[in-house]
């Protein structure tokens, strides 16, 4: 079912994707679908496993559903300390 | 768990932990570096999605808080642009006696490592600059694998 959400791009994907942010309808029903339908923009070679992901705010699992209206942010693997 | 702009001045952070009930502080703080993987690092900026980065650090704290017989546990880390020897994060942690201030420490900052929403990217003393342990992730990375160019 086709979705309308807002994806947001940190780090390495934002400068892939040339913006921090980006209203997009597709049909996805996990995180997981987000970021392989956005790869395009994100840019990631990556598995799944290396990076994170948070739905308004909370973080979250590949296989967490997606819902309309729902922010899904991409997080590149992360580098604190 | 805070997240600053500011210089992290980890005596006065220590200072906050004074408690008469604790026989061990132990403190551990990141520092900047000159180098990584070979290359001269000039200095680095860490970006860091705040309101992410403070829920999941609070419960990292709460989860050391409930492993380990603690007083208390704090962190800190940096944001923004940072000068080779500055502080980019500090972990203090008090209890009665030094084991579990020890175990609890490392816990946090291993899990602060690995789960916070905080990426670095480091500019090089040549010129260029690359988001550390991303180089892979994108398909820019993939043709410069060393860094990503900016």
């Amino acid at each position: 079912m086709t979705k309308n959400i807002t994806v947001r791009y940190f780090a390495g994907f934002r400068e892939h994707a040339g913006i921090d942010a980006e209203e997009v309808s597709c049909d996805v029903d996990t995180a997981g679908d987000v970021f392989r339908k956005l790869q395009h923009r994100h840019g990631s070679m990556e598995p799944l496993g290396h990076c994170k992901v948070a739905i308004n705010d909370e973080m979250a699992d590949w296989d967490t559903a997606v819902g309309d209206g729902d922010t899904v942010l991409l997080f590149p693997p992360v580098a604190g300390g | 768990m805070r997240i600053t702009a500011e210089l992290i001045q980890p005596e006065s952070l220590r200072g906050e932990l004074r408690d008469d009930r604790a026989g061990a502080y132990v403190g551990f703080e990141g520092w900047i570096r000159d180098h990584n993987e070979g290359q001269e690092v000039l200095r680095l900026e860490y970006e860091v999605y705040e309101p992410v980065a403070v829920v999941e650090g609070d419960k990292i704290i709460a989860e050391a808080m409930s492993r380990y017989p603690l007083l208390h546990a704090e962190c800190v880390h940096r944001s923004g642009l940072l000068e080779i020897g500055e502080c980019a994060v500090w972990v203090g942690v008090t209890s009665a006696h030094r084991d579990e201030a020890f175990a609890a420490c490392r816990y946090i900052i291993d899990q602060v490592k690995i789960r916070l929403p905080i990426w670095k990217k480091e500019h090089y003393v040549a010129g260029h600059s690359g988001w550390v342990n991303c180089e892979r992730c994108a398909t820019h990375g993939r043709e410069h694998p060393q860094a990503i160019r900016s």
